[in-house]
């Protein structure tokens, strides 16, 4: 498993250089991708896996599909082109296809043995939902205000964004009404 | 057990926080900086998680939820300013916004 854990960091480091240096903005988030799955395999073999799989779930899922969005919604085809040429998928293909290897032969492999010592998902629940109950409602609350506070910056490009939501409110929920009905 | 020595992974942490970095002070364009910031979260959650595998404890790992929680809120509201970024000042240089410089 150590070879495993030099293999990923050094994929994770190169990809993470690859991604402050690459000048197009689509090729720079590719490398991010990689970058982030190289750090949930660290993390594997670390003994971690139920931080790996949120790490691939929350930020190669989530937050990458939230910045390609805003790529999307920017418009940023003047300065790169969103259709990726194919030769630029060869570097990021490259390095996943290192890491699908080692997560291959570790699953395959199954020896515990050669994990350090793994706190699987039982245990951090335990101490998620016992001592650290406090900071979940408080995570709640950061990602609600989060949720308005990115509503209220990006929702209307006038400042009078709060009188056209009230015009454009109750149309909305009627049109909701009837979609359920 | 050959497992891993700590302190390489505290290593990796602290080279990918560097890489973040340098990168958010070197490149200008705002979602590319964005992406930065999330590298250096990213290396501070690894940071917590070896520290937790360390002395064999959930704690570490429970410290990374809370980092992707932040993380996550924190770009949700960096791309919302973004996206105003761009309808304001029409373009993504972080260098156009100086109209506070004194």
């Amino acid at each position: 498993m150590t070879a495993l854990f030099y293999i990923a960091a050094v994929v994770a480091v190169i990809a993470t250089v690859l991604v402050v240096t690459r000048s197009n903005l689509v090729h720079a988030l590719l490398y991010l991708v990689v970058s982030l799955f190289a750090v949930a395999v660290v993390f594997y073999t670390l003994g971690a896996p139920f931080v790996a799989a949120l790490e691939v779930i929350v930020y190669a899922g989530a937050i990458m599909m939230l910045f390609l969005f805003a790529v999307m919604l920017l418009d940023v085809r003047a300065e790169a082109p969103l259709r990726v040429p194919r030769r630029a998928w060869l570097g990021p293909l490259v390095l996943v296809a290192v890491l699908v290897v080692e997560l291959i032969y570790a699953l395959t492999l199954n020896d515990s043995s050669l994990r350090g010592v793994e706190v699987g998902p039982q245990q951090v629940s335990a101490s998620l939902f016992g001592p650290y109950v406090l900071g979940v409602e408080l995570a709640s609350m950061l990602l609600l205000a989060a949720l308005i506070g990115a509503r209220h910056v990006a929702g209307q490009p006038d400042d009078g964004g709060g009188e056209a939501d009230h015009g454009g409110g109750p149309a909305d929920d009627a049109s909701d009404q009837e979609a359920g009905a | 057990m050959a497992s891993v020595p700590y302190s390489y992974g505290l290593l990796l942490a602290a080279v990918l926080f560097g890489i973040g970095f340098a990168g958010l002070l070197v490149r200008r364009n705002l979602i590319v900086v964005l992406a930065c910031i999330e590298i250096m979260l990213n290396a501070a959650g690894l940071a917590f998680v070896v520290a937790g595998a360390r002395w064999g404890r959930p704690d570490g790992q429970v410290m990374f939820l809370f980092v992707l929680a932040m993380a996550a809120a924190e770009v949700a509201v960096g791309l919302a300013i973004a996206i105003r970024f761009r309808q304001t000042l029409r373009s993504l240089d972080v260098d156009d916004a100086d109209e506070m410089r004194g």
